[in-house]
């Protein structure tokens, strides 16, 4: 069985990856701490769970989504479809040329985002945490919206060739702006979410749509503008969900004064 | 008189048999149901772009479908497993530490947990590998398969230390109790000062490195400890103080990388 040996393989990798991982938690829990974990059946066997789980993941993924992610990302970034849809292969490139890129960047950005499992973790601890005033998917959308926005801005910026940290500059400009009128309790939250945005499911998909965009477009280098995106990918959902509970805040308050009126 | 028979008292209808079932049985699927929600999106857009923009027929629809199968089963047995080993894991080695009261001991953990998790980790290496060959071919370092590989592992080495200390002040961060923007934010400028002086080759690489550095594994364990720390030690909050690590950690590889960029 083919498919089987394939399972295995992933399953080693993801082994490998695992076990360093391991031996620095039990090693410490054993010869430092030296305590005994409680219920140790349920964590070996949860561990088992996360192994199992991660590896099933990542082999579907490769069987079904990323072979025709990738495959979609080179043919939306093809000059066929770019230039035929404009009808201007000879004139210089005009950024409006590349719209459904645009679309597509944003699309698989929010997408991919939804479905990251890194960032649904830290959504399930941050709703325990704030009691259920966070909700689990009320912060994946906010997340995956504000990653929609970073690639769409992100392909615009392998489309015209602006410099990178000007970018990211300005975003930081952004983030510091919010965090000082943003609620506090949102803030570290925010941060985190920049950071854990981008794994298994967004950086292969992201990666294969900006070294493409990067090859098709003269003038770009993939080397120099294929790299990026994921930058983009971190930073706007932190202005993202600072965002969201700013608006959340602002909408409480008016409601708050409406009342107060009456 | 049997209360169950006093008219003065409302009862709630018992439910039926089937009801009860159909709530079980909803229940035990919720994971699933919550992992199929989650790959809505992903199936959406695929759709969309394929057969409407695209204008091409879905290829191989049996293979896709077992895929979309396995992507399913594995992330409702990854949620599961996050609630039953790492999340516990990662507060109860908080609980630990505090009433051990060791501090050193504390910060070697923590580092160690950063630097072991990210210098194995399959995205920086495969990044690490590609940075080498840009270097190579910008006549940064010689062409040489040794050079390219010393440099390729210089580099991990250099992203991995940059987790380590990351974790290491963002421990020592919870346990003083300091605003978490304070080195967000300083973090930042130090950024944007190395991105004027670093070479250009290494920018883009090093702002994707912040990216990669935080895995699947790593998230829930980090997220755990630095919230088993902020709800143990008497006075934290763990909303403002427990999160926070992950951000860091993703923050100092830009500076690290550029660092390395510049020197070597």
């Amino acid at each position: 069985m083919d498919g089987m040996a394939h399972f295995l393989a992933t399953l080693l990798t993801m082994l490998r990856d695992v076990l360093p991982i391991a031996a620095i938690l039990f090693g410490f829990q054993a010869l430092v701490l030296r305590r005994k974990i409680k219920d140790p059946a349920r964590v070996a066997m949860g561990m088992v769970f996360v192994l199992l789980g991660l590896t099933l993941f990542l082999e579907g993924l490769e069987t079904a989504l990323f072979p025709i992610g990738r495959l979609m990302a080179q043919q939306l970034t093809a000059p066929e479809f770019i230039y035929d849809s404009a009808a201007a292969a000879a004139g210089p490139i005009h950024w409006l040329d590349f719209i459904w890129i645009y679309v597509f960047a944003a699309a698989i950005g929010f997408a991919t985002t939804v479905a990251e499992p890194a960032l649904i973790a830290v959504a399930i601890k941050a709703n325990q945490v704030s009691g259920g005033t966070i909700t689990v998917r009320g912060l994946r959308f906010a997340v995956a919206f504000g990653v929609a926005i970073g690639v769409a801005v992100g392909a615009f910026r392998i489309v015209t060739g602006t410099p990178l940290h000007w970018f990211i500059i300005s975003g930081y400009v952004v983030v510091i702006i919010q965090t000082i009128s943003a609620p506090r309790l949102i803030i570290p939250l925010a941060y985190d979410s920049g950071g854990v945005t981008t794994s298994t499911v967004t950086v292969p998909l992201v990666a294969a749509l900006g070294l493409g965009l990067a090859e098709t477009i003269p003038g770009r280098s993939p080397v120099l503008d294929g790299f990026g995106l994921i930058a983009f990918a971190s930073l706007f959902p932190i202005i993202a969900v600072m965002g969201y509970a700013q608006i959340g805040e602002w909408r409480a308050n008016r409601l708050k004064r409406r009342i107060e009126q009456k | 008189m049997h209360p169950a028979d006093n008219p003065l008292v409302s009862h709630p209808r018992k439910p039926g048999r089937f009801r009860v079932i159909w709530h079980k049985t909803r229940k035990a699927a919720e994971p699933l149901t919550d992992s199929a929600l989650a790959l809505v999106p992903i199936i959406l857009v695929i759709a969309f772009f394929q057969l409407l923009v695209l204008k091409q027929p879905i290829p191989q629809m049996g293979k896709m479908l077992w895929g979309l199968l396995q992507v399913l089963l594995g992330l409702a047995l990854f949620v599961r497993g996050l609630q039953m080993a790492l999340f516990p894991i990662g507060e109860e080695m908080a609980y630990n530490f505090v009433r051990k009261g060791n501090l050193w001991w504390l910060l070697v953990f923590a580092f160690a947990l950063g630097f072991g998790t990210t210098v194995a980790e399959p995205a920086l290496i495969a990044i690490s590998d590609e940075a080498a060959r840009i270097a190579a071919s910008g006549q940064v370092i010689a062409s040489s398969a040794e050079a390219q590989q010393s440099y390729a592992i210089g580099l991990r080495l250099t992203v991995a230390l940059a987790v380590g200390i990351a974790l290491v002040v963002g421990v020592f961060r919870i346990l003083k109790g300091w605003p978490v923007q304070y080195l967000i934010i300083g973090g930042y400028f130090g950024v944007v000062i190395m991105t004027f002086f670093a070479p250009p080759e290494i920018i883009g690489i090093a702002y994707d490195s912040g990216g990669v550095t935080t895995s699947t594994v790593t998230v829930p364990l980090v997220a755990a400890l630095g919230i088993g720390l902020a709800s143990t030690i008497h006075g934290r909050d763990p909303l403002i103080d427990g999160f926070g690590l992950i951000a860091f950690a993703s923050l100092t590889p830009m500076i690290f990388v550029m660092a390395f960029g510049m020197l070597y």
